[in-house]
C-alpha cells in the first residue's frame, strides 16, 4: 500500500535493506542457540551413551551396581553409590531451603509487605551473588569443622553438602515463591480476612493452597541448581566412592566424581566413557527438571 | 488453642527465621570479610602465586579473570542481545516460539559442568584450541547467553508502546525503529542485566575447570604482544582464574599458607561481585538519566 502512495525507490530499497538486516541478524541469534543446545545434547549423549554400546558396560550395571572402581581387575563401573549421593543432598538441600524459602516470602508479602521486601531483598539478591566455590570455602571452614566438634568425625560428608547447597539453593527458592505471591489476586486475600480469619488462616488455607504449584516451581527450580551444582559439593563432602549409610559418612555425587577424576583419566577410555555417562545423567536430569517446570506452570495456569 | 495465639505463634516462627536468613547473610559476609581482608595487600593481588612455599599472591588470577570476562562479553553481547530482540520484537507466538523458549530454558538449567564438559570436548579437543582464554570464554558465553537473551527480551518488552508506533507511523522500518527509538530506551536495562551477568561470570569456576584450564603460564607483564605465548594478552593460553584458583587451592592447596591463601581470594571474589551488584544499579541509574528527559 505504501509503495503505491510513495513512489521514491531509494528509500523504499533502504528498507528494504534494514529490515532484512535486522531480521537475518536476530535470527542467526536465534539460531545459534538452538544449534547449540542440541549439540550439547548430540555431544553428550553420544560419549555418554558409547559406554553401553562400545564398551559393554551394562546399564544395568551403571546405574545400579555399588561398587566403582574403574582401575581395578576386573573393573567395576557402578555409579549408584554418586547417584544416590547426588539425590540424597538435593532432596535435603530442598527440605532445608524450601520452609525457610518460604518463610522469607510470605514475610515480604504478608506480613510487613513493603519494609520486609526492603530488609530481605537486598540480602537475597547478595546471597545469590556469592559464587559457589565461596560458598564451598565457608563450607569447608565453618560447617566441616562445626559437624566435627558436635558429631566427631571428620565432619565431611552428605550433612556439610546439604548443608551448603540448602544456604546455595535459597535466592533461587526465595525469590520465585515471593513472585508467586505477590502475583496472587489482592481480592482472595481480603475476602478471607472479612470473613474474619487471622492471618495464618488466610496463609494456611487461602494463600498457599491457591499458589502450591506455583510455589513447588521454585522448590523444583531449586532443586534443579542442587544437582548441578559441583564444585561447592565436592569441597565438603569428603567424594568416598560407596553408598552412604549415615548423613556425617563422607560420600560422592555425580558432579564431584566427574569434577576430580575427569582431568585424570584419558579420553576414550571405559573410565573416561563412564565419567561421560555421568554427565549423561546429569542432562537427563536437567530435562527431567524442566519437565516438572513446565508441568507445574501449566497447573498453575488453571 | 485459639485461633489468635495459633496466628501469633506462625507470625513470630515467620520472622524468626525471615530475620535468621539475614542474620546468615550478615555473618557469611562478615565471616569472609573478617577472615580474609587482612591478607589482602598490594602484594597479594600483584605477585604470581607460589606452589609450596609461603608469601604467594593472586595477580596472575586477577588479570585473569577480567580478561576472561572482557572476552566472554565480546562474544555474549551481539548474540545474546540479538537473540532478545528476535524474542521481542520479531518472534510471533507459535509453535516456533514456543519451542525457542523451550530451548532457552534448557539451555539456561544446563549443569555448568556439562558445559564445562561440552566445551571440553568440542573447544578444546574437536576445534583443537586446547585449554585457553579463548575456549573459556566461549564456554562462558553458552552459559551466560540464556540469561542475557531473557534480560534483553524483558527490556525491550518494557519499553512503552507508543514509542514504537510513533516510530511505525513515521514510515521506518522495523529495523531502524529497534536500533534508534527503543534500543536507547532499554538501553539503561540491558546495561544492568549485563552487569549483572558478568558478576556471575566472574564467580564461575566449574564451565572453566575443563575450558580455560587450571592452571597459567609464567606470564610476563611487561609483553603486550598478543602472539608471544608469554604475553598476558595472549588469547590461546591457558588460564587459570580466581575461582578456579581459590577451588584449587582448598582442594588441593599444600602450601603452609594455603588457608590464608583461599581466605584472601575468596574475599577479593566476594567484593567484587558485590561491586558489580552495587555499580549495575548505579550505572543503570545514570544512563537512564541520560537517555530519558527524566530527573
Amino acid at each position: 500500500m505504501n509503495n503505491k502512495l510513495k513512489p521514491r525507490r531509494p528509500l523504499k530499497e533502504k528498507h528494504y535493506w534494514e529490515e532484512w538486516t535486522g531480521r537475518i541478524y536476530t535470527s542467526i541469534c536465534v539460531v545459534f542457540l538452538i544449534v547449540v543446545m542440541f549439540s550439547i545434547v548430540y555431544f553428550v549423549a553420544s560419549k555418554g551413551l558409547s559406554t553401553f554400546f562400545q564398551n559393554g558396560v551394562s546399564i544395568s550395571e551403571f546405574l545400579g551396581g555399588k561398587t566403582w572402581n574403574p582401575t581395578g581387575e576386573p573393573a567395576f563401573y557402578g555409579a549408584l553409590p554418586f547417584i544416590t549421593g547426588s539425590f540424597i543432598t538435593t532432596l535435603l538441600a530442598a527440605l532445608i531451603a524450601s520452609p525457610l524459602g518460604l518463610c522469607a516470602a510470605l514475610f515480604m508479602t504478608e506480613i510487613v509487605p513493603g519494609k520486609g521486601k526492603k530488609i530481605l531483598q537486598p540480602a537475597i539478591e547478595l546471597l545469590s551473588g556469592i559464587p559457589s566455590v565461596v560458598y564451598g570455602f565457608i563450607g569447608l571452614s565453618v560447617i566441616v569443622p562445626l559437624l566435627r566438634s558436635i558429631f566427631g568425625g571428620t565432619g565431611v560428608g552428605i550433612a556439610a553438602g546439604c548443608l551448603v547447597l540448602a544456604v546455595m539453593i535459597l535466592p533461587t527458592v526465595t525469590s520465585i515463591m515471593a513472585d508467586a505471591l505477590s502475583a496472587l489476586p489482592k481480592g482472595l486475600r481480603e475476602s478471607s480476612y472479612a470473613l474474619g480469619a487471622t492471618r495464618w488462616q488466610t496463609i494456611y488455607r487461602v494463600i498457599i493452597p491457591t499458589t502450591l504449584p506455583a510455589l513447588l516451581t521454585g522448590v523444583v527450580l531449586g532443586m534443579a541448581r542442587a544437582f548441578g551444582e559441583a564444585l561447592a559439593v565436592q569441597m565438603v563432602i569428603g567424594n568416598a566412592p560407596h553408598v552412604p549409610t549415615s548423613l556425617l559418612e563422607s560420600a560422592s555425587t555425580l558432579t564431584s566424581v566427574i569434577t576430580l577424576s575427569m582431568g585424570n583419566t584419558t579420553m576414550g577410555s571405559v573410565h573416561n566413557n563412564a565419567l561421560w555417562s555421568m554427565a549423561l545423567v546429569l542432562l537427563v536430569m536437567t530435562f527431567v527438571f524442566v519437565i516438572l517446570v513446565r508441568l507445574l506452570e501449566r497447573r498453575n495456569r488453571v | 488453642m485459639k485461633a489468635k495465639t495459633v496466628d501469633k505463634i506462625a507470625t513470630s516462627v515467620i520472622v524468626v527465621l525471615a530475620l535468621f536468613i539475614v542474620i546468615l547473610l550478615l555473618g557469611l559476609l562478615g565471616f569472609i570479610m573478617f577472615r580474609g581482608i587482612g591478607h589482602i595487600n598490594w602484594h597479594f593481588l600483584t605477585s604470581a602465586p607460589q606452589l609450596l612455599k609461603g608469601g604467594g599472591g593472586i595477580g596472575p588470577q586477577l588479570f585473569n579473570s577480567v580478561f576472561l570476562l572482557v572476552l566472554t562479553l565480546i562474544v555474549t553481547i551481539p548474540l545474546g542481545w540479538g537473540g532478545g530482540i528476535y524474542m521481542a520484537e520479531y518472534a510471533k507466538p507459535g509453535k516456533i516460539t514456543s519451542f525457542i523458549r523451550l530451548v532457552v530454558e534448557v539451555l539456561s538449567s544446563f549443569p555448568s559442568i556439562v558445559i564445562g564438559l561440552f566445551g571440553l570436548l568440542l573447544l578444546v579437543n574437536q576445534f583443537g584450541l586446547g585449554f585457553s582464554l579463548i575456549s573459556g570464554a566461549l564456554a562462558l558465553a553458552i552459559f551466560n547467553l540464556p540469561l542475557m537473551v531473557r534480560t534483553t527480551e524483558q527490556a525491550f518488552r518494557a519499553v512503552p508502546k507508543e514509542q514504537k508506533e510513533a516510530g511505525l507511523a513515521l514510515g521506518l522500518s522495523k529495523w531502524k525503529i529497534i536500533t534508534s527509538i527503543l534500543l536507547p530506551v532499554a538501553l539503561p536495562s540491558l546495561i544492568t542485566g549485563t552487569i549483572l551477568a558478568s558478576g556471575r561470570i566472574f564467580g564461575e569456576a566449574a564451565a572453566l575447570m575443563f575450558t580455560a584450564g587450571m592452571s597459567s603460564p609464567p606470564l610476563d607483564f611487561t609483553d603486550w604482544n598478543p602472539t608471544s605465548p608469554r604475553s598476558p594478552l595472549n588469547p590461546f593460553r591457558p588460564a587459570e582464574t580466581l575461582a578456579v584458583h581459590i577451588w584449587k587451592v582448598n582442594s588441593e592447596g599444600i602450601g603452609p599458607d594455603s588457608k590464608e591463601v583461599a581466605a584472601g581470594a575468596s574475599a577479593v571474589l566476594v567484593i567484587l561481585v558485590l561491586a558489580f551488584n552495587l555499580s549495575a544499579r548505579w550505572i543503570g541509574r545514570v544512563v537512564f538519566r541520560r537517555m530519558t528527559a527524566s530527573k
